[in-house]
């Protein structure tokens, strides 16, 4: 999937993984793609709960190797 | 119109400061407008140095205590020190205290500072309760800036129409 920007949260509990999120969509313009990387499981349901909240669209999440990719369309 | 979170904050540990802040910076990253008042022990969470806060476990059997470093199966072990000896040993709050900060930083887990400046960053408006600074002798240049200092009367004009108000 293409993205405009990467944003690499590994590494990184609760509530770090959306609190960089929310900041990095900021740096994005209506329609562009933010791709996130993280290694907490918890992120799954929180990038969900942080989609439904937001208006910015989950496009896809998916898990490989222990970590958990999302790409995040900005509303 | 964005939902509307109300922290009362009373608690000054370090154990204590982290559900304010997490909470506070969580809503606020899902678009919650978020106002949190600091009274009592929880003054000690806006202070500029906050490296006075500890967490003690003596009294606290909730408390697991296992060693942040080390092999795994001597991490999984929870060290549980009576009360008579944990208040007889000098230091051991201090040693407690960076023990869960070496935890804490192990795990991936945001300082306090970080979290507190992320908070602000989002706009999550910080209130210290005017009178319990004058109470324990404090003074404004003690704490962080863009702290507003009221009373409890002006934070119940937000409590009072807030979605959810959590005491902490």
């Amino acid at each position: 999937m293409n993205f405009d920007k990467e944003l690499d949260a590994r590494g990184l509990n609760c509530p770090l993984p959306i609190l960089r999120t929310k900041k990095s969509l900021a740096e994005l313009t209506t329609g562009q793609v933010l791709k996130v990387i993280a290694t907490d499981p918890g992120s799954v349901k929180d990038m969900q709960a942080f989609a439904k909240q937001t208006g910015n669209e989950l496009l896809s999440s998916a898990e490989a190797g222990g970590e958990f990719m999302f790409f995040l369309k900005k509303k | 119109m964005s939902k509307k979170l109300a922290i009362i904050a009373t608690k000054g540990t370090l154990d204590w400061a982290y559900p304010p802040y997490i909470l506070a910076s969580t809503a606020a990253a899902l678009g919650y407008e978020v106002q949190v008042f600091f009274t009592f022990y929880g003054l000690q969470l806006v202070r500029k140095d906050l490296s006075g806060l500890k967490v003690s476990p003596l009294g606290n059997p909730g408390m697991p205590m296992k060693m942040p470093f080390g092999p795994q199966w001597f991490r999984d072990i929870n060290w549980n020190i009576p009360n008579i000896i944990q208040a007889n040993i000098p230091g051991f709050e201090t040693l407690a205290t960076s023990l869960m900060k070496q935890t804490i930083k192990n795990n991936g887990v945001a300082t306090i500072g970080e979290l507190r400046e992320l908070c602000q960053e989002a706009e999550v408006k910080f209130i210290a309760c005017q009178m319990t600074v004058e109470l324990f002798g404090f003074k404004h240049s003690d704490f962080i800036d863009g702290l507003e200092f009221a009373g409890a009367a002006m934070f119940f004009d937000f409590a009072g129409e807030s979605d959810i108000c959590l005491y902490i």
